[in-house]
């Protein structure tokens, strides 16, 4: 194995080990919030013609799962690591930067991913979701999960607290989040509204999720899928001129 | 020959704190080198410089003529730190912790030497157990062990019998003083300074950020001329007049005598015999490296006041 697969392997440890608060309290959180939609909107709304409400949140809620829980992979494993102390074995060890974005990134990835799938099983089996094509949902899914790493991972090594970490989460990640449409369609908003969204990369995200459900989505998913490449590039560019210079890791 | 670790010039401040001023040192290959000074002296950031944990301001830093900035990697494959505070990872066991550690290093199949330095340390009963499970010298055996597991030729302990029971003291200078024999070049900081006189070669001492001395163990306290002395207890307690410019005290019948070198004791015998004064007791005194180390903290405070 090579430094970077140890350290990869590690992460995933980390999380699996307690897999319990890491995997399944996430998607219980997640499908609760579903039954609840479903039990007051379902009659309600209909975003896309033809589209019933609740079909049209599990995809959006998904996202948001395994974007809450690539950003918390990240994140907590670095605070907690930087806190203890621990972060040493790792700083000492010869692992180039790129070796250990790319260990906690693809962590994230995977547990985003592991949140996502075992939410949308779920949903399978009590609703029929159209899946029209599965690349696109899996090219934005890993897009946004890495770009929710690598912000994590950012807001691990800034945070020198819990509490800032926490407001990190709870003003950026989670605001953003919300006003991205995954409860809605961006459509719906009023006009000054939908400008803001737009300036939300979370949006796309998430417009370019849908899409790979539906086939139909608030822009192009080219587009989507050009600013979330892009997002991703620059907040990775950040990610790891933090690493080399050692902002806040090594004094 | 290449030196194991070569500072130049490096200075090293937090904001208006100068920590470390302009240090300059070359430990050789395979010296067991010590590194004292007070709380507070630098030492752990001049290790932290080494290990690349921290940033220099100004100067440069080599391991087995690595750059620790430019070429960090074969700097640190040559380097293990056993760190001072006792940190560890909660989420494994020890040997899931040591394979790890020398994962990191990128080091294929190392079981087996990993299973070997749990023997040696001692460490076989513990070795599924969680890290929170263990008590403080456990942790600091596993500690060192980290620091093994890439066979490092430079080894680093900063503090590592801090609050260490003395069997385990005993254990980890065995352990360390077989490496050294094995090729390994040692550093270490310690506040037991009779550890750092029995076990290493060279001294450097720090204060304040500067080095305020640096030589062999011997020299420095062959250099010593004070607190050389001769305890008597004689028969007829009394010292002869020829004797007395050199008493020091007289305390329940020991006479102890100021002598600069050892040549002085047959001087000192010569005239006891020619007052038939019998000798019932005699020790000689000589400083050790606490001396030394007092008497250089105290002469380079005045310096710098």
């Amino acid at each position: 194995m090579t430094g970077f697969h140890t350290l990869l392997y590690k992460e995933l440890l980390r999380f699996w080990k307690v897999g319990f608060q890491t995997v399944l309290a996430p998607m219980v959180s997640t499908l609760l919030y579903l039954l609840v939609f479903f039990h007051v909107l379902e009659a309600h709304v209909e975003v896309y013609p033809g589209v019933a409400y609740t079909t049209f949140l599990i995809p959006g809620l998904v996202m948001m799962a395994v974007i809450q829980n690539a950003f918390a992979n990240s994140s907590s494993s670095m605070i907690q690591s930087k806190i203890s102390g621990n972060i040493v074995f790792v700083l000492l060890s010869p692992l180039s930067y790129q070796a250990i974005f790319f260990a906690y990134i693809l962590a994230s990835v995977v547990r985003g991913l592991l949140v996502g799938l075992g939410v949308y099983l779920v949903t399978l089996i009590f609703f029929d979701i159209p899946l029209q094509l599965p690349l696109w949902v899996l090219l934005f899914v890993i897009l946004g999960s890495a770009i929710l790493g690598a912000l994590g991972l950012i807001a691990g090594i800034w945070a020198d607290k819990f509490d800032q970490l926490a407001a990190f989460q709870n003003f950026i990640i989670l605001p953003l989040t919300f006003l991205s449409g995954v409860f809605y369609t961006v459509h719906s908003l009023p006009i000054g509204w939908q400008y803001l969204s737009h300036l939300n990369p979370f949006f796309y995200m998430i417009d370019g999720f849908r899409y790979g459900f539906f086939g139909i989505s608030d822009i192009s998913p080219y587009i989507s899928l050009t600013i979330v490449a892009i997002c991703l590039l620059a907040i990775s560019i950040l990610a790891i001129r933090m690493l080399k210079t050692g902002y806040k890791l090594r004094f | 020959m290449l030196p194991a670790i070569e500072v130049k010039q490096v200075c090293k401040h937090y904001g208006n704190l100068r920590v470390l001023s302009n240090i300059n040192l070359e430990i050789h290959t395979g010296e067991f080198f010590a590194l004292l000074g007070p709380n507070g002296a630098g030492k752990t950031t001049l290790i932290s410089i080494i290990a690349g944990l921290s940033l220099a301001n100004s100067g440069s830093i080599n391991v087995m003529g690595h750059h620790v900035i430019t070429q960090y990697q074969q700097a640190r494959r040559n380097l293990g730190i056993v760190p001072q505070e006792l940190v560890f990872d909660p989420f494994f066991t020890v040997r899931e912790t040591l394979l790890i550690q020398s994962g990191y290093y990128g080091i294929k199949g190392n079981a087996h030497w990993v299973d070997e330095i749990i023997e040696r340390l001692d460490l076989t009963d513990k070795a599924n157990v969680n890290m929170r499970a263990l008590s403080g010298g456990m942790k600091r055996r596993v500690l060192v062990a980290q620091a093994l597991v890439h066979k490092p030729p430079v080894i680093i302990l900063d503090e590592p019998t801090a609050g260490v029971d003395v069997e385990l003291r005993q254990t980890l200078w065995d352990f360390i003083k077989q490496l050294n024999q094995d090729g390994h070049t040692i550093v270490l900081t310690t506040h037991y300074l009779e550890e750092a006189e029995t076990l290493c070669n060279r001294v450097a001492m720090l204060k304040e950020g500067k080095i305020v001395a640096l030589d062999s163990t011997q020299n420095l306290i062959g250099k010593m001329t004070l607190g050389k002395s001769i305890r008597l207890r004689l028969l007829p307690d009394t010292l002869p007049s020829t004797l007395q410019p050199l008493q020091i005290s007289h305390n329940d019948g020991v006479y102890e005598l100021r002598i600069e070198n050892y040549a002085q004791v047959e001087s000192i015998l010569s005239s006891l015999r020619a007052t038939q004064c019998q000798i019932v007791e005699m020790h000689l005194q000589q400083p050790d490296l606490e001396d030394v180390f007092v008497s250089i903290m105290k002469e380079s405070g005045n310096l710098s006041k």
